[in-house]
């Protein structure tokens, strides 16, 4: 696109691209951008790793094979294991009934799945205690019944499922409205049934969103401080998870462990990160075929 | 369908881990405040040992840490503590009244009011004392910054506000106590929910120029730190700070640990016992080993609580209950 600039008092006329700035600008951006990334982002990163090896690989290794490091690492990798697959279930679920029905209170199933997004996770933890605690509505009651949620695994659990129940709903509902009916109603009409036609035709083509939002779910699955942080009880080697272990050691002066663990965590994410690198890149690569198909 | 046979697998792969996790060994969990996780680390190995011997039983301790105040309200939510060892009997009143896992009467239980080892607050300063700071009164000084955490959530910042209280009655007279405890919180630039917290502050993140803190942890940060960066000052009046402990009668009646946890707060009294709470800089209630360790502790002016303020429930209902007085002078 260009853009013809007249000035009437010279009479003088150039072209201008309306996208292209003058270089100056665009190297102050990029600079900026890239100084921003450097001060935020591997600045610290690098402090991490540089922080957790500082004493040296032993005090490193004997960090992360610490009985309460490893039952913390064992901990987050079994809430991982259970929040995923849960959401996983629901996140379809949600998105099938959202993108291919239409309902009343739609609207309001939306906006539900974004409640974990806008409560603070602290919130989202207490709510559980309110109804899980002692003196909660259950909580007599699952006394009685020998049934420990708060404080223990469980509640962790569901924490974590609530603070993450918006990742892969979210992810799937925009992908399945971008691809509308038409693929199910064929294979409705040359009669397949409901659950033929969410095998073959639905989850093939949602799958390479379901895989993003998975990772990005388990992210933060395992990266959750606040809401787990209010249910947890934080007994050591039983209910600490990688985050909230981190925080212990670094209380207690035991600067080079915490940050050996955080480097986990953030090997964690980068191994994520790589992740969904190959996934939007093989996600691009399925779209190039589809379209050329 | 692959994905739900992997949801069954991890579903019953977890569920292993979970229920293996539980029935391993005979657990005591010890809920605690903040300062106190070196002193229990040295002293559950060495209960772990004195049962072993003793009974040929094996006993792992857990431990849980975190302000007083807001670790006696997991409790009272539903935190399975065999024994609670917190910052103030009133944290344990607390849990007696609302959740009634325990009597009233629980600080008769034990000798000298439940409280195995006592200790005091005191001041940590930078280095060669840059503010000067000697006593109580150069806190309310106007250009000194000063480090507490919130009386409302931690134990050690009542015992810190109740010194400061005394030491203003006895300096200025009755009806100029709060005025001169308001001027030390206008200094105050940040409340961190526990002692540890408020330590982290000072000490790692370089803010405010005086800590008011538990002698231990003071000491703790000097052995951890070095003291070439910091230095304790010792107030002209403190308050003996007496953290209590307890059996939680209702959990250790349903796990049937009572004997057990009953042995551990007994060998927290034991001559062992005292050795390791002089060692981590607690002041030990026993004459014998106080005085093998009479030169670690500094001599002070020191008050109790009974006398000065009418014992912790008084003390909570006119200084933190709600809209008390610390929330008149904080919220001013």
């Amino acid at each position: 696109m260009t853009t013809t600039i007249t000035f009437p008092l010279s009479g003088k006329t150039f072209q201008q691209r309306a996208t292209q700035e003058p270089s100056w600008v665009r190297r102050f951006l990029i600079g900026l951008a890239l100084a921003f990334l450097t001060l935020f982002l591997f600045v610290p990163l690098i402090s991490v790793f540089y922080e957790a090896f500082k004493k040296g690989v032993d005090v490193y290794l004997a960090a992360i094979t610490d009985p309460d490091a490893v039952s913390a690492i064992k901990l987050t990798l079994t809430v991982a294991a259970i929040a995923v697959p849960l959401n996983l279930v629901f996140g379809i679920a949600a998105a099938w009934a959202i993108a291919k029905f239409e309902f009343r209170g739609k609207n309001l199933l939306i906006t539900l799945i974004d409640l974990p997004f806008s409560v603070s996770p602290v919130v989202s933890g207490l709510i559980y205690v309110l109804v899980f605690g002692l003196q909660g509505w259950l909580g007599p009651w699952l006394a009685e019944h020998d049934i420990k949620i708060i404080f223990a695994v469980p509640g962790i659990v569901l924490a974590t499922v609530f603070v993450t129940v918006p990742f892969i709903a979210r992810e799937l509902i925009p992908l399945m409205q971008a691809q509308g009916t038409e693929e199910e109603e064929a294979a409705v009409v040359l009669g397949a049934s409901g659950w033929q036609t969410f095998c073959k035709i639905t989850l093939p083509n949602i799958k390479w969103g379901l895989l993003y939002g998975a990772i990005l779910c388990n992210a933060r699955a395992m990266g959750e401080f606040g809401a787990v942080s209010v249910v947890s009880g934080h007994i050591r080697g039983s209910t600490n998870t990688m985050p909230l272990h981190v925080e212990i050691l670094y209380n207690e002066y035991n600067f080079a462990a915490a940050f050996a663990v955080a480097s986990l965590l953030a090997l964690l994410a980068l191994v994520t990160l790589a992740l969904k690198t190959l996934i939007e890149f093989r996600n691009k690569q399925h779209q190039t075929q589809r379209g050329d198909e | 369908m692959k994905i739900t046979s992997w949801l069954a697998t991890s579903i019953l792969a977890t569920s292993l881990i979970i229920s293996g996790s539980v029935l391993a060994e005979k657990t005591l969990l010890n809920v605690s405040y903040d300062p106190t996780r070196e002193l229990y680390q040295e002293f559950n190995a060495a209960f772990a040992k004195y049962w072993q011997a003793k009974n040929h039983e094996k006993v792992v301790i857990r431990q849980s840490h975190g302000g007083s105040g807001k670790q006696a309200r997991s409790v009272i939510d539903g935190l399975e503590a065999d024994v609670v060892t917190l910052a103030l009997a009133n944290d344990i009143n607390a849990i007696a009244e609302i959740a009634k896992l325990l009597p009233e009467n629980w600080q008769q239980r034990l000798s000298l009011n439940s409280t195995p080892y006592t200790s005091t607050i005191i001041f940590l300063v930078r280095k060669g004392n840059p503010k000067g700071i000697k006593d109580w009164d150069d806190l309310a000084r106007s250009g000194v910054a000063v480090i507490t955490p919130n009386p409302k959530t931690s134990g050690g910042a009542q015992w810190n506000y109740l010194a400061a209280w005394e030491y203003g009655k006895q300096r200025y007279g009755e009806d100029k106590a709060k005025d001169f405890v308001g001027n030390i919180y206008k200094n105050v630039p940040v409340l961190d929910s526990g002692a540890r917290g408020s330590t982290t502050t000072f000490v790692e993140r370089g803010v405010g120029d005086v800590l008011i803190t538990w002698e231990n942890e003071a000491f703790l940060a000097l052995k951890e730190y070095g003291s070439e960066k910091f230095e304790t000052v010792i107030p002209s009046l403190s308050i003996v700070a007496e953290p209590p402990v307890a059996v939680v009668d209702k959990v250790v009646d349903k796990r049937g640990t009572r004997q057990i946890a009953e042995a551990y707060l007994q060998f927290l009294y034991s001559e062992e016992g005292q050795e390791i709470a002089a060692k981590h800089f607690y002041r030990p209630t026993s004459a014998k080993i106080a005085e093998r360790y009479a030169q670690k502790f500094p001599k002070i002016e020191l008050f109790n609580i009974d006398d000065a303020f009418g014992g912790w429930k008084n003390a909570h209902k006119i200084h933190f209950a709600d809209g008390a007085h610390f929330d008149q002078i904080y919220l001013k």
